[in-house]
Order: C-alpha cells, then sequence, then structure tokens
C-alpha cells in the first residue's frame, strides 16, 4: 500500500509537470511585437539562415560568416526595407531549429531553403517564392538508381533530411523504400559516401551544391515535385510580410535577383539558369 | 498532447522497442566488456593492467557521439555494411563499458585486500578467489553506482537519433517536424524516456536493499 502510494506520488509529480511544460507554450513573448517597428528602430533585421548548405547558406570559416544564395537575398531585402545602411543579422538555423527559433522571437524571418507547404502555412506565414527548388536524387556515378521510380523496392534505403519535406515525398512516390532521417544534409553526405543508403534525396538547388563539392557523385532523374521556397514569418506580422513581398519584387525587377542566381548557380552544371531567372 | 500520442502511437511504439532493445544489448555486453577490463586493471600481470588502462582510457574520453559517428561511417566503408542502430548500440556498448570497468574496478579495490590473501591461502587459484570471494563483495558495493551508469545508458541511447537508428529520440525529432508541434513532441518523448528509466531506478534501489541485508 505505501508503495502504491510512492508511485502515485511520482504519477502526480509527472502530471504536474506536463501542464508546466505545456503551459509555457501559451505565453506571450517577443514574438507578439511588431516586428516591422522593432527591425526600424535597431535598423537590423534578424535572419534565420541555414549554415551547412552550399550555394544557399554555407558557414566560410575564414571569415565566420554565412555566405550563399540565400543570404545574399536577404541582405538584398534588408537594404530595400531599411536602406542602404540598413543592417542583417544571421542566425544559423536547421530544419529542426528554425520554426521554434521565429516562433519565440529569436529571428525575424526565415530564408533557410524552406519549401512553402500547406503544413507549415498553419504554423507560420510565407512570403511569395524568391526560388523555384523541385526534389531530385543525388547518387553514386554509375549506380543503378536513374529516376524515382527505381527507388520503389523493398529494401532500398534512401537518405533524408529530419524535418524537410522531401522525406514525406520520397514515402508518396517510393513507398516501398526505407528512409533514413538523418539531422543536416553533411551527415545525410557522409551516410551516402559510407554506403548507408542508395540515393540523397532534397531540393535540386541543395543537390547542385553537393555534387559541386563531390565529384563522384552526380543528380539524376530530374525534378520530380515543385517546392518552391519562400521566406516564414511570424503570424500576425502583415506590415512585416508585404514589405518583404514588395521588397523581393523590387530586387527581381532592377536585376539584383539574376544576379545573385548567376552569381551563385550561374556555373552549376546541370543548373537551368535561364528557367530559374525572374 | 493527446494528439501526438494517438497520431504518432506506432512510431513512439516503434522508437521505445529500438530504444529498449539498444539499451538491453548495451546493457548486458558493457556489464560483461566492462568486468572484463576491470579485472584486467586490478591483475598482478603489468601488461595486461596497461591494456585495460588504454581501453579504458580512450574510450571514457572521447564522446560518445564521435564513438557513434566512427562506427556509422568508417567501419561501413572500410570493413562491414553496418547499419545506424547496430553501429549506435555498438558504440553505445564501447563506451559505456569503460565507465563500468572504472565503477567496477573501484569495487573490486575497496574489498579489502585480506579477503583475497585469505582465500589464496585456503587453497583457491586466483581465478576462483575472484570469481567466489572478491567479484560479488565488490558488485554489493558498486550497485549504486553502477545503477546510475544504467541510467545513464538508457539516456544515451538517444545517440542513435543521429545515425538514424529508429530509436525514441528519432521518432520525437520526426514527429516533431512532422506535427511542428515541438513542445508536446520532447514533452512525450520525455514521458516515454520516464517509463524505461523509472522502472529501472526503482529496481536498483530495490537490489540495493535487497543485498545490504
Amino acid at each position: 500500500m505505501k508503495k502504491l502510494k510512492r508511485y502515485l506520488g511520482v504519477l502526480g509529480m509527472l502530471g504536474v509537470l506536463t501542464l508546466v511544460l505545456t503551459a509555457c507554450g501559451g505565453r506571450k513573448s517577443l514574438s507578439q511585437q511588431d516586428v516591422l517597428t522593432n527591425d526600424r528602430t535597431s535598423n537590423t533585421i534578424t535572419w534565420g539562415v541555414k549554415a551547412d548548405t552550399k550555394l544557399f547558406g554555407l558557414m566560410d570559416v575564414q571569415d565566420n560568416t554565412i555566405k550563399g544564395f540565400d543570404a545574399d537575398v536577404a541582405t538584398a531585402i534588408t537594404k530595400q526595407i531599411l536602406g542602404k545602411n540598413g543592417k542583417t543579422k544571421f542566425v544559423q538555423v536547421t530544419s529542426q531549429t528554425r520554426i521554434p527559433l521565429l516562433k519565440n522571437g529569436n529571428i525575424d524571418a526565415i530564408i533557410a531553403t524552406m519549401t512553402i507547404s500547406p503544413e507549415r502555412k498553419k504554423q507560420v506565414d510565407f512570403s511569395d517564392s524568391y526560388f523555384d527548388a523541385g526534389q531530385a536524387l543525388l547518387v553514386k556515378k554509375g549506380s543503378a538508381v536513374k529516376s524515382v521510380k527505381d527507388l520503389n523496392k523493398a529494401g532500398t534505403k534512401v537518405l533524408g533530411v529530419t524535418g524537410s519535406s522531401s522525406v514525406a515525398n520520397i514515402r508518396k512516390f517510393a513507398p516501398k523504400a526505407k528512409v533514413l532521417e538523418l539531422s543536416d544534409y553533411a551527415q545525410a553526405m557522409t551516410a551516402l559516401k559510407s554506403g548507408q543508403g542508395v540515393a540523397l534525396t532534397t531540393d535540386n538547388g541543395i543537390l547542385y551544391g553537393m555534387a559541386t563539392e563531390n565529384p563522384g557523385y552526380e543528380v539524376v532523374g530530374g525534378t520530380f515535385t515543385k517546392e518552391p521556397y519562400g521566406i516564414a514569418i511570424n503570424k500576425g506580422q502583415a506590415p512585416f510580410k508585404n514589405k518583404v513581398n514588395a521588397a523581393l519584387k523590387e530586387i527581381e525587377a532592377n536585376g539584383t535577383y539574376n544576379r545573385l542566381l548567376k552569381k551563385w548557380f550561374g556555373n552549376v552544371t546541370g543548373f537551368n539558369y535561364k528557367e530559374a531567372s525572374r | 498532447m493527446a494528439y501526438i500520442l494517438t497520431h504518432y502511437w506506432s512510431e513512439l511504439i516503434q522508437g521505445l522497442g529500438y530504444t529498449l532493445l539498444s539499451s538491453v544489448i548495451a546493457l548486458v555486453f558493457s556489464t560483461v566488456i566492462g568486468t572484463m577490463f576491470a579485472i584486467f586493471e586490478v591483475l598482478p600481470n603489468r601488461a595486461m593492467r596497461i591494456i585495460g588502462r588504454i581501453y579504458i582510457e580512450i574510450f571514457r574520453n572521447i564522446p560518445l557521439l564521435v564513438i557513434a559517428m566512427f562506427f556509422y561511417v568508417i567501419i561501413p566503408m572500410y570493413v562491414a555494411k553496418i547499419d545506424g542502430f547496430t553501429a549506435g548500440t555498438i558504440g553505445l556498448t564501447i563506451y559505456t563499458s569503460s565507465f563500468i570497468a572504472e565503477t567496477v574496478r573501484a569495487g573490486i579495490q575497496s574489498v579489502d585486500n585480506g579477503q583475497m590473501e585469505g582465500a589464496r591461502s585456503n587453497g583457491l587459484t586466483y581465478w576462483q578467489a575472484m570469481r567466489y570471494i572478491v567479484l560479488p563483495q565488490a558488485f554489493k558495493i558498486v550497485i549504486p553506482p553502477l545503477g546510475n551508469q544504467f541510467i545513464n545508458l538508457v539516456k544515451n541511447s538517444s545517440v542513435l537519433a543521429f545515425v538514424a537508428g529508429f530509436d525514441l529520440m528519432y521518432q520525437g525529432n520526426s514527429i516533431a517536424s512532422l506535427s511542428l508541434d515541438t513542445i508536446n513532441s520532447y514533452v512525450v518523448v520525455g514521458l516515454f524516456y520516464l517509463v524505461i528509466t523509472l522502472p529501472l531506478s526503482y529496481y536498483m534501489q530495490h537490489l540495493e536493499k535487497r543485498l545490504a541485508n
């Protein structure tokens, strides 16, 4: 009986702990304040960017800055909104941390190879698309896998990254394949090299970056989905979102967008620059 | 939270299963290997003592994640095709065994020297004395710290998440990114870990009391 009481006590404590933890989610926080006003005051926009993705956002260890297409587009948009002297601050995010970081107000917007999807729209708002991505496959040169159809066999292992929509897609396109989710692209690439899976799947833009880094690997089969990237902004930040959309239109019209596209993707084999330019 | 539980129940149960399986395998093998190296360390033979020392110092002082990644990436490239679950479990076993070796060694050394001498002078061989006289007393002493190691082992099994080992933490990451409900996903995962660690904790306490009498 005494033992039973003790167990019940522990269970009760667990219950309280759960309530406390869940209650934290409902508290008002930084994210409730108006981002545009805050940014104007500080003359800085804080962007969540990837730091492990070549061509989009990659940490340059020599000067400790994040460089890539996403980072450059973010800078161009910042200058459009805040003027020539507007400052950008980059915070390193991953597919898993970006939405929580945005929601608790650590970052103002996410520009981190993030596909606009209906599920995500329930959580955050998206700007207009800023890059027309699509899902593709990266395989070892000479691999028997030529397209996504070749993956739909029992026992085939496909590598993806946790938190990316490509994992959900590959389950749709190749339901018989087993999907292994790794924590970031660098690790997924390492797993591909060590033979833990036959193909690595994610958006073509990212895969092209990996193929240029690793000459023994190639992108095959073209894209089998349309997954435009958007800039994610907290719900209830309509003034900021409208500004971002206007800035995006502006840099597309004045040629900045195409210049950046050429800068990062001009030399990538297999990338159709003409089709992607705006 | 109820939504996470009902919606992702099969994933959570699968995760619980893999975490349990990995923990049990690692627990059994790390106890055996750890005890073996603990004995190495107290042997009169100097070479064996050095071997034990090297093993323990290497694996006790490298992060578990590095060991697991080594087995996940390097071994399949050059030695044998092993999947994430196997690689993670091997890493977990080796890592934990070095801590268990230190714990058990301390236990053996805290048994009075007279026990070994007495046993030997009564005609037992070194191994018999170790097996029947010293080790039983040593284990009685190290039950509480060993319990700590076992609980750490279960929690450390979350390293499997990084090598796609389908354990609780892996499912937790996956659920968090699918449901976009980060807080509740990890609260649920935390509760599932408690389902394993709390009974283990109580059992070790029970064992401690029983052996003390």
